[in-house]
């Protein structure tokens, strides 16, 4: 009976937390960037639908799903209709193992608020997802049976297995430091501003950030869908609420990357001073409440750098992309990972 | 039947399934996408072993890395070049052929696999196997870690040098 109560508990745990993705990164995140990019740009922005526009977003999916859906005549149809399924599928699998806050204890039983934040190999399936997300969009690119489409799938998964891997090698210098490959854990290392990783690892942090603006395929290094080349890349021939899927996955992909780089660099939900300070208990509900508060807003003000650098900084060419992967980041990364090892070495 | 065996044939019908794809599959776009799954269920089986690292690794390697590079070329072979890359009907001949060795080696399997003495571990599965594996690859198994990455640093070279060569 155990093991139906520990599903029933994960069920749960993902419901809630799908909603939350959808809703908050997902929705608020296309919100978001409408009305900062008219900021940025000296206009109002959305503010028809609901207060300050914030409906804006479900008004546009309602749209998306009474369009007509369209599949080419030369598109291969199977393909066609899997890609935005796993684009969206794997966007979201990854908060599997995002801590959200500390454990709260109940009686005399622990809850982890997340459905296996402990997975010890927590970091590892993240990238392992990563790697997976290429297929939606490689395969996107290759059913539509448009040259467009495809050189969009191509560029993608050749922008997004080049940086995979200077990514990859920054995370090695927070794992060397925490010790373990845990989400949990790495976070737990971090309890106070002093102590978050991006002290000690300013490089790497840096590293990180570059690439993971590659890999959610953002400004600069929006290839895959440059309009003025590719007409709309690996997603042209795709409408209504299949092309809402590469949208939403979009906006999940960047939250996802946002919350990675707070649980690495940033703490995590960790306040940046001791909860003690603050007179609240270890382990108890409002503490948990007030970790997650600071963990959204962590995640939210990535979210906004993502978007201010959208509408701030023009697009890469691609050999420029692919000399920047690998001439600069790959072996920085490198460096940073002989840099870190000398001085773990050193200090113990 | 036990939960345990429940988990564990659901991912033997999904490899196995999936494998059978991609072997009859006419289309070699639906091949290599098939092989996916079959990677993915071993990857679960890997994970019902306790192998977590293991799981993981294969996932990254093989579904991150091999198979990608697999359905690139399939994609840049078979759609611009305008030759659908299909595979046709063979002669009975051949079937045949290819029948008795499958067969042989089939059987051979069968008979390698039911008189093995299978080693069960009485030990408790580690909480992670990572730290483990790191230790014994750098002192243990130092000599053929350092072989395979020594060899695959010369392929790396070798396939960039041939690349290179024409310009």
């Amino acid at each position: 009976m155990d093991i139906i109560w520990t599903l029933l508990e994960a069920l749960i745990k993902a419901v809630v937390i799908l909603t939350l993705i959808l809703l908050f990164a997902a929705a608020l995140g296309v919100w978001a960037e409408r009305k900062i990019s008219a900021w940025i740009q000296n206009r109002i922005g959305p503010n028809r639908v609901g207060p300050f526009g914030l409906l804006q977003p479900f008004a546009d999916v309602f749209k998306l799903f009474m369009k007509e859906d369209l599949i080419p005549k030369a598109a291969d149809k199977t393909f066609h209709r899997i890609a935005p399924i796993i684009t969206l599928g794997i966007a979201i699998s990854v908060y599997a193992v995002i801590p959200f806050a500390g454990d709260v204890q109940i009686g005399d039983k622990v809850y982890h608020m997340g459905i296996a934040p402990d997975l010890n190999i927590g970091i590892l399936f993240v990238l392992a997802l990563t790697s997976v997300g290429v297929y939606g969009i490689t395969l996107a690119g290759w059913s539509s049976n448009n040259k467009y489409s495809l050189l969009g799938g191509l560029r993608s998964s050749a922008q997004m297995i080049s940086y995979e891997l200077s990514m990859g090698l920054a995370l090695v210098g927070v794992l060397l430091i925490a010790g373990s490959l845990s989400l949990n854990d790495i976070v737990g290392k971090q309890d106070v501003i002093w102590r978050w990783n991006v002290i000690f690892q300013p490089l790497g942090f840096i590293l990180f950030l570059v690439s993971s603006f590659a890999e959610t395929n953002r400004t600069p290094f929006d290839l895959p869908e440059a309009e003025p080349e590719l007409v709309g890349g690996y997603n042209t021939e795709y409408s209504g609420m299949k092309f809402g899927m590469f949208f939403l996955a979009e906006y999940a992909n960047m939250a996802t990357a946002s919350a990675i780089m707070v649980l690495l660099y940033f703490g995590g939900w960790q306040l940046p001073i001791p909860a003690e300070w603050l007179g609240l208990q270890q382990g108890s509900i409002s503490l948990a409440i007030v970790q997650f508060l600071n963990f959204m807003l962590k995640i939210a003000l990535f979210v906004f750098f993502f978007i201010w650098v959208r509408w701030t900084v023009p697009r890469f060419r691609y050999d420029q992309l692919m000399n920047l992967g690998w001439k600069v980041l790959l072996p920085l990364a490198l460096l940073n990972v002989l840099l870190t090892a000398i001085g773990i070495w050193i200090l113990k | 039947m036990d939960i345990f065996s429940i988990v564990f044939y659901l991912f033997a019908v999904i490899i196995v399934v999936s494998a059978a794809i991609v072997v009859m599959s006419k289309n070699i776009m639906y091949s290599a996408f098939s092989l996916l799954f079959t990677f993915f269920g071993v990857a679960g089986i890997y994970v019902l072993l306790n192998a977590d690292f293991i799981a993981v690794t294969q996932i990254m390697i093989y579904i991150g890395g091999i198979l990608i590079l697999i359905i690139f070329g399939v994609m840049l072979t078979s759609r611009i070049t305008g030759v659908d890359i299909k595979s046709g009907t063979t002669g009975k001949v051949q079937i045949a052929f290819a029948g008795v060795i499958s067969l042989v080696i089939a059987i051979t399997l069968i008979f390698l696999f039911a008189n093995t003495k299978w080693f069960t571990s009485e030990l408790k599965p580690h909480q992670s196997t990572i730290e483990d594996i790191g230790k014994e690859l750098l002192t243990n198994y130092l000599l053929a870690f350092e072989v395979a990455s020594v060899l695959l640093l010369i392929a790396i070279i070798g396939a960039a040098f041939i690349a290179r060569r024409k310009s």
